[in-house]
Order: structure tokens, then C-alpha cells, then sequence
């Protein structure tokens, strides 16, 4: 069963892993994955990020098909993933690992 | 050579004489006893920010907060248009009234009646008691006498505040003054999705609140949030911002726009998460139509204007953002060195999935260069702590520090002079 829109069948094998509903769930993700990982995500997702924001502006957000909402999701893990591979080249911000800050609420999907 | 012109006084410091231009101690932000002064003399006298209306939208919505600098946590609850306040202690043995699971965590929801987990005594939205368990057992109970503890509690542009005192010395409005009123009317209130942080830091929350006061620290710190060619013209650059002001414990930075306008840039010098997203560290590019915004939003007529940040003494802080968002900073002691930041980005409810990711990329941002300032006030604490220096300089772009540091003391000192008279 894919997760993703058929139009968006060459990001299917990232959905498992990164078509996660929130922030805590995706930085945990991205703290945890090595920066080739990412990379590949970003890679694979930058080319055709704007298809993908487009597809999902075609429905309300509250009326989203599933797969819509996973690729949403994606796109929110691209967001996530972007800041480790275009700028800092590790998984945290240099100099920051003595802290955490929490994300506890946030609008969904 | 400045970028933007100083007031005629030579510097904004100098504007206000009575912050003076010396080096300034931070023996206020290492001293456990100077805390314990802080909190009876601010915590429990001046008015502090806690929530949002639209928290609490319909009658018997409330939520808890623990404060710990006031000793207490208290209700906050919607009664049909009023918003009460309430210690949230039950009358009958003092157990905390509400709380779920963990006795020492916040939580919210709705009730008709807040009813004791201990002995079952139950009280109205108003805080009357209307019930007490047995009541034949007690001698001469008249329920009227056990209502719950009040909180001085009155609420400005949707903001929720309280006040510990017996008798505020100063009405809400009174305190806030005329610049922080200027906000009033911004549309807070139509600005509903929400994204929501905490941290709990090893820091003075003075400490952690003077790297929100300046953005003297942002070349710097923060440099790396940018693509690395930009890096070193812009922290040798620095910073410097076209208008701050005081307004007694209070005040008001803003930023200039252009520093903002990422779309403006040459492409090369934009990540390109951002020009997918088209959004990121100043927030989304597209701007959100709030229509003609209330003239206190940027008092020092910057243009182009960028962010006004509007500090709310003791602790909180509202930034107001050219592109049509807002941010909130709270920073709420713990102890004399550790503190529980909270932060807010807020916007217009999003209409589409773009959107959507708009905010996305611009709360991701928030965490990013947040994670930056709350590791190295932690550092910044632990060097203070360490005694080993005493007077440190603050230069024009920290005027707002300075005044924060000397609007505690004052407090403190009023408030002991206070009690010497009485």
C-alpha cells in the first residue's frame, strides 16, 4: 500500500521513515540520522518540493487525503533535515547540544 | 560610524540619564538571596502575563500554571465573559485543587465545578464553595467563608495577566503604559494557529532575558543561520537598530526591514529551503494581510520597518513581525539560576498546505537559533558564577539590558523601603 500520491512515487521509500506527523517525532528523527541520510532525503525532495506543495494546495487542510498528509509530512521533514545539510553539516546547531526546546503544540496536519 | 541617528543626547543610553553609561555588576543574576527579594518584590507585585484568551474560549475552559517565582500555581478559568483567577489550593486541607497525574504539571480543560481529588469539595467558576464532603462533620462551617483564594486578574489585546498583591498598586492599563498599549489593537486575536516551545535552562532568568533585549549577539551567535559566504560580512557588519525606547521598567527595540526582505537578495546567498519554502528565519515571505496595523506598533516610525520587540517587564516579551506574525518570550525563575523559557510563534489560521509550510520553516527556524541562545546563556551563567569578575561594560545596543537590570533593583529597593515604612 503506498503511502504517498502515485505522482510522487520516487519519494515513496523516505515516506516510512520521515512521513512523521510531528516536530518532536522528526527532530528526534533528524538528531538520530546520520547526515548522508539527510542528505538523500533533501536531495531527492528539493528538485520537485514545489510539485509537492503544490499537490497538497489542492485540498483544504482539514479534508486532506492521507497520502496528501503524507507528503505534507515529508515536505515538513525536508524543512527539517534542510538546516543539518545547508548549514550546519551535523545534526545540531555547533555548540548546542547541552539543551533541548521542546516543540508542545503546534497546528495539524 | 553609526548606520542609523542617535538621539540628540549622543546615544540612546544617553537619552536616558538615568541609566547612566558604566559597567554594571551582575550580582543580581548570581545571588540566591537577591532572588528571594525578587520574588516578593516583583512576583508578587507586578502584573505577569499567563495565557491567551482563546486558551480558555468557552465557559468552565481553564488551565493551571505553576508559578514558581510567586510560590503558587493557580486556575485560570472563562466564566461566561469573565476570566477569573484563582490559587489553586482547595480551601478544606490545602491540597492542590487541580492537576492530573503529576501534582507539579500544568494542565487544562473544562469543567462545570473544580472538584477536590482529596475530599471531594467542590467549587463554582466564581470560586464559591459549593459543596463540602460531609458537612455535618464540621463545627459551625459556613461554606461562604471557603471560597477559593482570588487573584487579581485582568486581561489586555487577548493577553491574560495576574497580579499576587492584596491591592495592585497600579491597575493593569496603568502599568503597562502608553507605549505598551500602543499594541492594543493589533489582531492578536485572529491569529490563532500556534506553535508552541518550552526549555528548561540553567540560567538567571535575567540572564536569559538580556539576549532577547539585544540583538548585539545575533551577528554573532547566530551567524551560522546563514549560507557560510555571507558569514563574515555580516557579523563584521554587527548590528545596530534604528530605534529603541524606555518607557519605565518596559521597552521597545525595533529593527529595520531591509534587514529582513531575504527576497530581495541575490539567490545565491538565500538557502534553498528557503526559496522552496519561501520562508524562513524572519518568517514567511508572503506577507499576511492584517490590514492597516495600529501606529503603536512602531512608535519610532522605522521605514522600512522590520520587528518591533516589546518587552513587558518583569518577563515577557511580544515581537511584532513585518510579515504579519507575532512572537511571545516568557521567562519565569525557577531558582536564582535556572529558569523555564517558553515561546510562542503565532499567525493567521493557514489556508492552504503552502502555508502551512510557510510556518513550518519559520518555526523550525525559531527552535534553531533558540537552541543557540539557550546553550550559551548557560555558559554565560556558569562564567558570572564564577565570581571572578564583577563590572562588565554594556554598550548603546544593550541600553534595553541595562534598563531591565536597574527596573529590578528599583523594584526591590521600593519595595524594602515599602516595608521600612510600614
Amino acid at each position: 500500500m503506498a503511502l504517498l500520491p502515485s505522482e510522487f512515487a520516487n519519494l515513496e521509500p523516505f515516506a516510512t521513515r520521515w512521513s512523521l506527523a510531528t516536530e518532536r517525532e522528526r527532530w528526534e528523527e533528524r538528531v538520530s540520522s546520520s547526515i548522508d541520510d539527510m542528505q538523500a532525503l533533501y536531495d531527492a525532495i528539493i528538485p520537485e518540493v514545489g510539485e509537492a506543495i503544490a499537490y497538497c494546495d489542492k485540498f483544504p487542510l482539514d479534508e486532506m487525503p492521507d497520502d496528501a498528509v503524507n507528503l505534507l509530512r515529508l515536505i515538513y521533514s525536508f524543512v527539517m533535515v534542510s538546516f543539518a545539510v545547508e548549514l550546519w553539516r551535523q545534526q545540531c546547531p555547533p555548540d548546542t547540544l547541552g539543551t533541548q526546546f521542546e516543540r508542545i503544540s503546534e497546528p495539524l496536519p | 560610524m553609526a548606520r542609523y541617528p542617535k538621539p540628540a543626547a549622543g546615544s540612546w543610553t544617553e537619552h536616558y540619564p538615568q541609566l547612566g553609561t558604566g559597567p554594571v555588576s551582575y550580582e543580581d543574576s548570581i545571588s540566591p538571596e537577591w532572588y528571594q527579594q525578587e520574588r516578593e518584590a516583583i512576583f508578587k507585585r507586578a502584573w505577569l502575563q499567563v495565557g491567551r484568551v482563546e486558551q480558555i474560549p468557552r465557559t468552565g475552559r481553564y488551565f493551571t500554571k505553576d508559578i514558581s517565582a510567586a510560590n503558587t500555581s493557580i486556575i485560570v478559568v472563562r466564566d461566561g465573559d469573565d476570566v477569573r483567577a484563582f490559587h489553586n489550593v482547595c480551601r478544606h486541607r490545602g491540597n492542590k485543587l487541580v492537576w492530573q497525574d503529576f501534582p507539579n504539571e500544568d494542565t487544562s480543560g473544562t469543567v462545570r465545578q473544580f472538584t477536590c481529588k482529596y475530599h471531594g469539595w467542590r467549587y463554582g467558576l466564581d470560586g464559591s464553595c459549593v459543596f463540602a464532603q460531609q458537612e455535618g462533620e464540621f463545627f459551625n462551617l459556613d461554606k461562604a467563608d471557603y471560597g477559593l483564594v482570588p487573584v487579581h486578574c485582568d486581561v489586555f489585546a487577548g493577553f491574560i495577566f495576574v497580579n499576587f498583591s492584596e491591592q495592585p498598586a497600579q491597575s493593569l492599563r496603568e502599568f503597562l503604559g502608553p507605549m505598551l498599549l500602543g499594541v492594543e489593537d493589533y489582531p492578536f486575536g485572529q491569529m490563532t494557529d500556534r506553535y508552541a516551545f518550552r526549555v528548561e535552562c540553567r540560567s538567571n532568568w535575567k540572564v536569559f532575558s538580556d539576549a532577547f533585549m539585544e540583538f548585539y549577539h545575533a551577528p554573532v551567535v547566530h551567524v551560522g543561520q546563514h549560507l557560510s559566504p555571507l558569514r563574515a560580512a555580516i557579523t563584521q557588519m554587527g548590528y545596530e537598530a534604528p530605534h529603541y525606547q524606555v518607557e519605565g521598567a518596559h521597552g521597545l527595540v525595533t529593527t529595520a526591514g531591509s534587514l529582513h526582505r531575504v527576497w530581495d537578495m541575490p539567490k545565491e546567498n538565500v538557502k534553498p529551503a528557503d526559496l522552496a519554502t519561501r520562508s524562513g528565519l524572519f518568517g514567511p515571505w508572503d506577507k499576511s494581510d492584517l490590514g492597516e496595523l495600529p501606529p503603536g506598533i512602531n512608535p519610532g516610525k522605522v521605514d522600512p520597518w522590520g520587528l518591533s520587540s516589546f518587552q513587558f517587564f518583569p518577563n515577557f516579551a511580544i515581537l511584532i513581525w513585518e510579515a504579519g506574525w507575532y512572537n511571545t518570550h516568557q521567562f519565569w525563575p525557577t531558582s536564582h539560576n535556572t529558569l523555564l523559557f517558553e515561546g510562542n510563534v503565532y499567525s493567521l489560521p493557514a489556508k492552504s498546505a503552502s502555508e502551512r509550510v510557510g510556518r513550518e520553516m519559520a518555526a523550525v527556524s525559531f527552535k534553531e537559533y533558540s537552541l543557540q541562545d539557550a546553550n550559551t546563556l548557560e555558559a554565560t551563567q556558569l562564567g558570572l558564577e564564577s565570581g571572578v569578575i564583577d563590572q562588565f561594560p554594556l554598550n548603546d545596543q544593550e541600553v534595553l539590558v541595562r534598563n531591565f537590570h536597574k527596573a529590578t533593583a528599583d523594584w526591590v529597593h521600593e519595595y524594602e523601603h515599602e516595608l521600612a515604612k510600614a
